[in-house]
């Protein structure tokens, strides 16, 4: 049983209860939007140190929340009422279930009477969320609202993060109750395991020495885990060539010598292959996506697997493991650090002398690279100045699709949490929200939402909630008026028969919308940048301005294609550098 | 495939069970037989799950079992350490002239009738798989009018108990209000 503490004298109402409540869970901002079933707990909230955002969808609030607690680490909060409020929650709870994101979701819901009954604004989000929640919890009783939502934040927040939803009866709301917020938390089912066990890593070790093509295989679970030093430190101990993910980029610096870039569909040449070809991969905070596997059956065929994950569940559900290892990153990490370090004072350290320069060769030979069109702008270019000009201490948070891989591959991380997008969901919409989150989290950093023209106009009302709330993002759309990756694929697999990705009128000179226009009509500004000429002068115009948030229309030529590229469900072994050109391996190097 | 039979410690909160069933559903995995009731323990259910799968899925729905909040402990009981039993009641046609041979039929296999109508009987009968099975075999001739059979329950032998150690209460603190996230 939990101890509690009693707290305010007397009698209040259950929804001043969960507003104290959250209050003392440490939430500092929440995103929502008021309506019936969640009416009684913005009352209370008007006089609470927490301060409301007043979002445009709730869509916008949830991927707030996600932007918020991706830049900062701490818990993001979003609240919604019940039926279509809290189903607009959906697509922002699976996106942070997927990137494990830690989030607090509360919810109203209709009163504990009427439940079952297909009241108004009624649906079950509780059952609808049960798939895409770490947990979910459903108040009905006042007395249990402050240990729900101390529950939520903790269950949220450690182990592997993720997002929580509480649902809350608006009958629990109106009636009164005591505010007894507890000492202890009692969950017998929920015992992360941090520690990882000394057996391992011990083994661990000894694979690594006996490698002579590892590779460290970084994923996002290393910025969830606060690992970036850590992992530096071992990647500078033992010469290991490191790749990082989708989900970890700024895990280690882009700047690093040994740092060969990201794996996957659209990784680097050097990445694939430093995986493909590997004789042990060390994977971190990874989980063997299928965008970074490729076809699994021939992925890295020679390589040996040491798998450290905080979710057991993670380890071999992909790729046969051999050394797995259950724990929080940094703690296995440091763990590594020490064991190897020990071994190197005996005079034991790995020789991958022939595998690192291998890697550096096709590093050197197949670098990161774009074709500048004859005329018109490259959206590549425009990405690559705007990382240059906005720097490494920005954050960039990208909505989904060929301009999110390029922000990817050209802007250049040195830091984690600089880097926030929606990577196992993949949900469009993402970037601008979640750029209003991070910069309310991180308000003394410049956050860049770069955006494409399709993305942007599925979630852009919140440049309202932006303007109004003082919350001054900048906003890069890469405007290529098509919904560009899905042309891409048109253009390699469909014979170029471009259906329904067309987003302007066909031959049509007007600009449907024209985003200036729409930043200006939402209180912000709106610039636009059509020559290569023009878009350091663009983005320094857009760096200068500090009070009101900024739109770029930077209009790009619409045939550019992300490359490299593995085909879906091909072998990574069939990257292809460029259009129909494989890279060549001159594994007699090896 | 091989069957495999789960014994699930749960927590007795509303709405476990479709967390369980959606969990397997979700991820591809068909339950064969489930059976969910009390413990020794008031605030503990214990779920018994037939799955029918291979050695390394089975690792994996064990695995996604362990990460619900809800869920407290897994066991796997190995059939030739446990005691399985399933219940049946089957209502069986038996006029003047078949009575004594269904009875006949019930004494052998130490089933019980429970309830007796003019032209049917209903018989109780419990224990494993094969028992069943060969038990309903014997009475199809005669007509079987309804039957409706429990999940299978099972409890391993010896006298060692499952749920000893998964009361230990094990808290954690709560940071003193509004200093929780980090």
């Amino acid at each position: 049983m939990s101890q509690t503490t009693s707290g305010a004298a007397g009698e209040i109402t259950g929804a001043q209860s969960l507003v104290t409540s959250l209050e003392a869970a440490g939430a500092t901002e929440i995103f929502g939007i008021p309506g019936g079933a969640i009416l009684p707990a913005y009352d209370p909230l008007m006089d609470s140190s927490v301060r409301h955002i007043l979002v445009r969808h709730e869509q916008g609030a949830g991927h707030a929340a996600q932007g918020f607690a991706a830049a900062t680490g701490r818990v993001g909060v979003c609240m919604a009422t019940s039926g279509p409020g809290a189903t607009n929650l959906v697509t922002p709870l699976a996106d942070a279930y997927m990137d494990s994101v830690p989030m607090v979701a509360v919810t109203g819901q209709v009163g504990a009477s009427l439940i079952g009954t297909d009241a108004f604004q009624e649906a079950d989000i509780r059952g609808i969320t049960m798939p895409i929640t770490k947990h979910n919890f459903l108040v009905t009783d006042p007395a249990d609202i402050p240990r729900t939502v101390a529950e939520a934040f903790y269950i949220a927040s450690t182990g592997r993060p993720g997002p929580v939803l509480v649902d809350v009866a608006k009958s629990a709301l109106q009636a009164t109750t005591r505010f007894d917020w507890p000492t202890e938390i009692s969950l017998p089912g929920y015992r992360p395991i941090t520690k990882p066990h000394a057996k391992q890593i011990r083994e661990a070790a000894r694979m690594i020495l006996e490698a002579r093509k590892p590779v460290l295989y970084v994923g996002g679970g290393t910025i969830r885990a606060n690992a970036a030093a850590e992992l530096t430190v071992l990647a500078e101990l033992t010469g290991m060539p490191v790749v990082t993910t989708l989900m970890a980029l700024g895990a280690f610096p882009d700047s690093h010598p040994q740092h060969l870039g990201m794996p996957g569909m659209h990784g680097t040449v050097a990445a694939v292959a430093g995986l493909q070809k590997s004789d042990l991969i060390i994977s971190l905070g990874a989980r063997f996506d299928d965008r970074v596997t490729g076809n699994l059956d021939s992925f890295a065929p020679h390589a040996k697997v040491i798998h450290a994950d905080i979710d057991p569940a993670e380890i071999g559900k992909n790729r046969h493991v051999d050394v797995p290892i259950v724990g929080d990153c940094r703690e296995v990490i440091s763990d590594l650090v020490v064991a190897l370090k020990a071994e190197a004072d005996a005079g034991h350290t790995g020789d991958y002398e022939g595998w690192v320069s291998f890697l550096a060769g096709i590093k050197q030979r197949y670098p990161l690279g774009y074709d500048k069109p004859a005329e018109g702008l490259a959206p590549q270019y425009v990405i690559e100045r705007l990382g240059a000009i906005a720097g490494p201490e920005a954050i960039y948070a990208s909505g989904v699709g060929q301009h999110q891989m390029w922000a990817a591959h050209f802007v250049k991380y040195e830091n984690p949490r600089t880097w926030i997008n929606s990577g196992g969901l993949g949900t469009m919409g993402y970037s601008v929200p979640a750029a209003m989150g991070a910069k309310v989290g991180r308000p003394d950093a410049t956050v860049w939402s770069i955006d494409g023209d399709g993305c942007f106009q599925m979630t852009n009302q919140e440049l309202a909630t932006c303007a109004i709330e003082n919350i001054p993002i900048k906003v890069a759309v890469v405007n290529n008026e098509s919904l560009g990756m899905v042309r891409q694929w048109q253009t390699l697999f469909y014979n170029e028969r471009y259906s329904n990705t067309n987003l302007q009128r066909h031959g049509g000179p007007v600009r449907i919308p024209d985003f200036v226009k729409l930043a200006d009509a939402y209180g912000c500004v709106g610039l636009s940048c059509e020559t290569p000429d023009q878009v350091d002068a663009t983005i320094e115009k857009a760096m200068a301005i500090d009070d009101v948030p900024v739109v770029v229309d930077f209009r790009v030529h619409r045939d550019a294609m992300v490359w490299p590229m593995v085909a879906a469900g091909t072998s990574n072994d069939e990257i292809k550098y460029a259009r129909d050109l494989a890279p060549e391996f001159d594994e007699d190097d090896l | 495939m091989t069957k495999h039979t789960l014994s699930v410690l749960v927590e007795d909160k509303p709405g476990v069970l479709t967390r369980i069933a959606g969990l397997f559903s979700r991820r591809g995995y068909n339950i064969e037989s489930l059976a969910v009731g009390p413990t020794e323990h008031a605030e503990i259910s214990r779920m018994t799950i037939v799955v029918n799968v291979e050695d390394s899925p089975l690792e994996q729905v064990t695995k996604q079992l362990n990460k619900l909040v809800e869920v407290i402990k897994i066991v796997e009981l190995d059939p030739t350490h446990a005691v399985q039993r399933e219940l049946v009641l089957v209502k069986v046609a038996a006029t003047t002239e078949t009575r004594g041979q269904v009875l006949d039929t019930v004494q052998l296999f130490r089933a019980k009738v429970i309830d007796v109508a003019p032209d049917a009987v209903t018989v109780q009968i419990t224990g494993n798989a094969g028992k069943i099975a060969d038990f309903l075999q014997v009475l199809e001739p005669f007509g079987i009018r309804e039957l409706v059979q429990s999940g299978m329950v099972a409890i391993g032998r010896g006298s060692r108990s499952i749920s000893e150690r998964t009361l230990r209460p094990v808290t954690v603190p709560v940071p003193p209000a509004s200093h929780v996230a980090s």
